[in-house]
């Protein structure tokens, strides 16, 4: 059908897509794996207490501050650093998308993919 | 939980990695996602608050949605016109989810998220008919939407139905994954293949496809509301991602029917305690 005149570089497109994800999901587990034996060697003692909610302080919540905690060798800075990596990989997969559409220049779906990441742009960044 | 109440940080960390290892495990193994059995277990047996539970579990859908996504691009199923167009649906409720969530009360969101559990586990075990209609579908031909999938006898095309009664079921099924932290691929899967007649292995596949998508959008809200705990966040995510890599390589000869019919009914049991415990105003 449609797809049919593009299929061989689509194809390609798709297995491109799969590798970014695939980087993404294993940096962000290495990050996350890394700092927590690290923030089990700072944190020993009783468990932490989740059953009160209290929420996360706010440098642990915004990229400016986890990038600091991070860089200053702060364990839970670093997992959370690991964490965005996580969710950015799928905002990354549709960037990616975008410029595929648009090499296909199937204009209508390079707008509902730019949609698609201006609404994950502002959950990241702008809430 | 008095019981878990002594542990150490290193004992509590390495007990939820290992649940969640079992969960990524069994979610793989019967296709239903191991969030959904994340924010129980977390709640129940650690007596995690249900807000940093959810926060963890949609971090961990993020990661195994992404791995298994990956390995069905490959194999192409996946249809990314129909996943890319929903998307749209799922990420305007991921958001309207994740901003609805601290306006609802935690008593609330846990019998919901009892609710949504019978659900998956019902439709888990029922038998979903392949319905192919010819006409085709004026949104569908507008949007480009048909489609084909390889099988035995080459690649079979197939046409999408119903494109707008799809689009509003997938903003629900959205809004329940903003709000509960789970993948909710159960009504993303009945969008696709009830609603719009979309063959169920292209349905299955772009579903997952989408999930990482949905789930990142509101993921940013939760992270920045401060329900994402690094403690407890680590653990469940390499635990459920570790669970789903090994479930991904035993499925070709796991018994998956019978396993399937056992998770659903561990599944069944925690939607129960969920929505006893949330009737209770112990959530």
């Amino acid at each position: 059908m449609s797809s049919q005149p593009h299929g061989l570089t689509e194809k390609r497109f798709e297995t491109l897509i799969g590798q970014l994800l695939r980087v993404g999901v294993t940096l962000s587990a290495v990050i996350v794996f890394g700092g927590g034996v690290y923030y089990l060697f700072q944190h020993q003692g009783p468990a932490q207490n989740f059953h009160v909610f209290r929420g996360e302080p706010e440098n642990l919540r915004y990229f400016s501050g986890i990038f600091d905690f991070a860089v200053a060798l702060h364990s839970r800075g670093f997992i959370q650093l690991g964490l965005l990596v996580l969710l950015a990989t799928p905002v990354a997969r549709v960037a990616f998308s975008v410029i595929g559409f648009a090499s296909e220049r199937d204009w209508l779906y390079v707008a509902i993919t730019l949609g698609v990441l201006a609404l994950l742009v502002y959950g990241l960044a702008f809430s | 939980m008095p019981a878990l109440a002594h542990l150490s940080n290193l004992e509590f960390t390495l007990l939820v990695a290992l649940g969640s290892l079992l969960a990524g495990l069994l979610g793989a193994l019967t296709g239903l996602g191991g969030g959904v059995v994340i924010v129980p277990l977390l709640t129940i047996a650690f007596g995690v608050d249900i807000r940093y539970a959810i926060g963890a579990s949609l971090v961990s859908v993020i990661a195994t949605s992404s791995g298994a996504a990956a390995a069905y691009l490959r194999e192409g199923y996946s249809n990314i016109r129909v996943g890319m167009f929903l998307e749209l649906a799922t990420t305007i409720g991921a958001i309207s989810g994740a901003y609805l969530a601290p306006h609802v009360p935690t008593s609330a969101i846990a019998i919901i998220f009892g609710v949504v559990l019978l659900y998956s586990a019902y439709t888990a075990n029922k038998q979903l008919h392949e319905t192919q209609a010819i006409e085709p579908d004026r949104f569908a031909k507008r949007l480009r939407l048909d489609g084909s999938y390889p099988s035995e006898n080459g690649p079979k095309s197939y046409n999408v139905q119903n494109v707008p009664a799809g689009f509003g079921l997938m903003y629900v099924a959205g809004t329940i994954s903003g709000l509960l932290g789970i993948g909710s691929g159960a009504v993303k899967v009945l969008a696709m293949d009830q609603a719009m007649h979309i063959p169920f292995k292209v349905s299955t596949t772009t579903s997952n496809f989408m999930i990482g998508v949905t789930a990142a959008a509101s993921a940013g809200i939760y992270f920045h509301k401060g329900y994402i705990d690094p403690g407890l966040a680590m653990p469940v995510m390499l635990g459920v991602l570790a669970g789903a890599l090994i479930g991904a390589r035993i499925l070709p000869d796991a018994k998956v029917k019978s396993l399937r019919l056992i998770f659903s009914l561990v599944i069944v049991a925690l939607a129960i305690e969920m929505i006893l415990k949330g009737a209770k105003g112990h959530l």
